[in-house]
């Protein structure tokens, strides 16, 4: 098997749960290199649990990550901050630091890592450029609208140039036109660079465009994984439920489902 | 009965424990580089200078009063001229490292608290671990340290002013002999009297920095997360440093 086979990242039995409530229980999920994944599943089905196990943000129970083969989650703390310059992550509120000024945020990386100031800032410019912003490099993240704040959060993802970049609901909160604006950068993203993407989502437009495979993340496992063009034709039945959005199917919401009966009853 | 002491038992033992992790955390860290330096100068300038006007203010009306009440006492007895050492003493060794350590605990300890909060739940701090920056290295430590160097000087200034605010009091409201209070003041006061009240102060700016950045930094669950570790902070810090006063006075006077 050439290099080139082998996974980028490798999710080996995954198992998270808080308490008692079982979130991952054993999920495997290979990302192939230059590839864009997209995990979709329910709201509270564990996708931003399994992106931030990956991230090493969260400790999983059991269960292996291998990025390049290696498993970061057993290497020391500052190996793994090393290892987290190949690495960028676009939250879903932006998580962008309110005291600093946008262009500080999209150069934080560079900045902690000894670029200097101008040459920096000179990167960032460019990084907010290429996302379609302009002149918003001196304002400061409260000044910026959504829309705005998410495109300066991909461009701090993006500015230290990773190999592999995670996006964690990319267009939750965003009018149509913004979350194909975002789409679009994704797609740009992965075109322009080769970048390795894996993405977690409900949106359904969103993971078609954005996406060479679709993973469906149900009952804490990865139920089923297909090539993004084998979406519409796919007849697996919680897929083809997901993908519809109906309420009923095998997708077990009957819980919330019978409580919405029950309230319209009374 | 039983139950309900058990779980206060068992989350005062999770507090302590959290609190012992952040510290002990934070001081591996202190041997190695990075430092952030300019997060230690902005946060020493948050803590200390933007803290000196509650700080004076405060000491300056503790002085005042304490001069007042200790004048009417003495009166009885006609030993007025012991209240210039009345106050240094009561300031200098108790009152200002106590009252400053309240103040800061309101003001800094729930800053540190709320901001640190909001940085958690705003996924602020995820953040900075996947832009491969250690958190408890880049917003911990620097608070920890700035509070903790920046106690010290603020219980000396506020020692000098409520010093000062005594002698105002007694020598122009109530006609004490301005020599003889200066002569009480500084005759009978020792330096393990000034030193007691400075390493009283270093360990309640430690204490105010390690509660306000550990319930910020451990905040869960949106806005009112952020609210109930605010509080947290300041009670808790409030009450640690009352108690452990008691302990610190025991320890050196004993």
């Amino acid at each position: 098997m050439s290099n080139q086979e082998l996974p980028r990242i490798s999710i080996r039995g995954l198992c998270k749960r808080f308490g008692d409530k079982i979130i991952l229980d054993g999920a495997d999920l290979d990302i192939m290199p230059g590839k864009s994944t997209t995990v979709i599943g329910m709201s509270g089905t564990g996708k931003s649990v399994l992106i931030k196990c990956v991230l090493g943000l969260i400790k999983p129970d059991s269960g292996e990550i291998l990025i390049d083969g290696e498993n970061w989650l057993a290497l020391p703390e500052h190996e793994q901050l090393q290892r987290m310059q190949r690495v960028g992550m676009l939250f879903q509120g932006g998580a962008l630091f309110d005291s600093l000024s946008v262009w500080e945020n999209v150069a934080f990386s560079l900045l902690r890592h000894g670029t200097n100031k101008a040459e920096a800032r000179q990167r960032a410019i460019e990084v907010l450029e290429w996302v379609g912003l302009h002149e918003i490099e001196d304002k400061m993240p409260a000044e910026l609208s959504g829309g705005m704040a998410k495109r300066v959060g991909l461009a701090r993802t993006i500015c230290h140039k990773p190999d592999i970049v995670f996006f964690d609901e990319p267009t939750t909160g965003l009018d149509p036109i913004m979350s194909d604006v975002i789409n679009k950068l994704i797609v740009r993203l992965h075109k322009d660079s080769g970048t390795t993407i894996l993405s977690i989502t409900h949106d359904m437009k969103s993971a078609a465009m954005i996406s060479d495979r679709i993973a469906l993340l149900c009952n804490g496992h990865i139920h089923r994984q297909i090539p993004a063009d084998e979406l519409d034709s796919d007849e697996d039945p919680m897929l083809r439920q997901f993908i519809e959005g109906r309420a009923e199917g095998p997708i077990n919401c009957s819980n919330w489902g019978r409580q919405i009966e029950e309230a319209i009853q009374r | 009965m039983l139950t309900a002491i058990g779980k206060v038992v068992e989350s005062l033992c999770i507090r302590l424990g959290l609190y012992a992790a952040t510290f002990a955390s934070a001081m591996k860290r202190l041997t190695s580089r990075p430092w952030h330096g300019r997060m230690l100068l902005q946060q020493a300038e948050e803590v200390g200078v933007q803290s000196l006007p509650v700080v004076m203010l405060t000491a300056l009306f503790t002085g005042m009063v304490l001069a007042l009440q200790s004048y009417i006492v003495f009166h009885r007895f006609a030993a007025e001229s012991l209240t210039g050492l009345v106050v240094s003493m009561s300031v200098v060794r108790e009152l200002g490292p106590v009252l400053v350590g309240l103040m800061v605990a309101g003001r800094v300890g729930a800053a540190f608290a709320a901001e640190l909060g909001t940085m958690r739940v705003t996924e602020q701090i995820d953040a900075l671990w996947t832009l491969s920056t250690d958190p408890v290295r880049y917003l911990i430590l620097p608070r920890l340290i700035a509070v903790t160097l920046m106690m010290p000087l603020l219980v000396v200034i506020a020692d000098f002013i409520g010093i000062y605010g005594g002698y105002a009091i007694s020598v122009h409201v109530l006609d004490q002999n301005p020599a003889v209070y200066i002569e009480n003041t500084t005759v009978y006061m020792e330096l393990p009297d000034f030193y007691s009240g400075i390493v009283k102060a270093a360990f309640f700016g430690m204490l105010i920095g390690l509660i306000g950045c550990t319930e910020g930094f451990n905040c869960k669950g949106g806005a009112q997360g952020v609210g109930t570790a605010t509080t947290r902070a300041v009670v808790i810090s409030c009450m640690s440093i009352l108690i452990s006063d008691y302990f610190l006075t025991a320890w050196m006077f004993g």
